[in-house]
């Protein structure tokens, strides 16, 4: 089954876990399947009106989703996805 | 509490003076304890942001993959992240705490004046979610 790696500030959010496999045949499903099995990471990862939020990227083993097909971006078995936060800042 | 070696705690500043006037950017891993994060590594990255990198940082994502996985294997985890104020404080900005998403890490700034880094300092991303974030200081032990 697909991995997705939850960065350490949302892991408390998902049984303390650094990984999570779920059963997804594209990425909206992936995410859709991560946040019903727990519930606490969806006002971490979407907007209010179900968008996922601008600082989350989504990465597809090495490809942001964005630059693929989004949340409808196909996953296979042993892909490995990979949730970032933006890291930024400055004076 | 930020607990960092020597030896990492330089050259995280030193590579300010390197990137100056630039800011520079990167990665603090390492494990929790009981109250402090505890730095093992720090992996330098690249900043995006050359529209405007005398006052601006991004890490790219897909860097900050490699460095996590690469860390997975040493049995390490994200700890922080640490970036330069060119000729600015070693004090958080607007800018830092809208752009800051890591909730207990902690965000490492070095103000590095006129090519010297002077001071640094550590911050905690604290609070639940984005409605009540906030960065507040905390000890960096250096030994």
């Amino acid at each position: 089954m697909p991995k997705i790696h939850i960065p350490t500030p949302l892991r408390q959010y998902a049984g303390k876990q650094p990984s999570v496999q779920v059963e997804a045949g594209t990425i909206g499903d992936a995410l859709s399947h991560l946040v019903s099995q727990h519930p606490d990471l969806r006002r971490h990862l979407y907007t209010d009106d179900g968008k996922l939020r601008a600082f989350v990227n989504v990465y597809l083993n090495d490809e942001d989703v964005r630059y693929l097909q989004k949340e409808a971006t196909a996953v296979h078995e042993s892909d490995t996805i990979s949730i970032v936060p933006s890291i930024a800042g400055g004076r | 509490m930020l607990k960092i070696s020597r030896s990492h705690y330089n050259s995280l500043r030193q590579h300010g003076e390197e990137t100056y006037p630039h800011e520079c950017c990167g990665v603090l891993l390492g494990q929790m304890e009981r109250e402090a994060r505890v730095v093992t590594s720090v992996a330098r990255c690249g900043n995006t942001r050359d529209d405007s990198p005398h006052n601006r940082y991004n890490i790219d994502p897909k860097e900050l993959i490699r460095i996590q996985r690469e860390g997975r294997e040493r049995g390490e985890d994200i700890v922080g992240f640490y970036h330069s104020h060119p000729d600015h404080p070693a004090r958080w900005s607007q800018t830092d705490l809208a752009e800051a998403h890591w909730f207990s890490c902690s965000y490492v700034i070095t103000s590095v004046e006129q090519g010297k880094a002077a001071i640094t300092n550590s911050f905690e991303l604290a609070g639940s979610d984005e409605n009540d974030k906030q960065l507040l200081d905390e000890r960096l032990e250096v030994a």
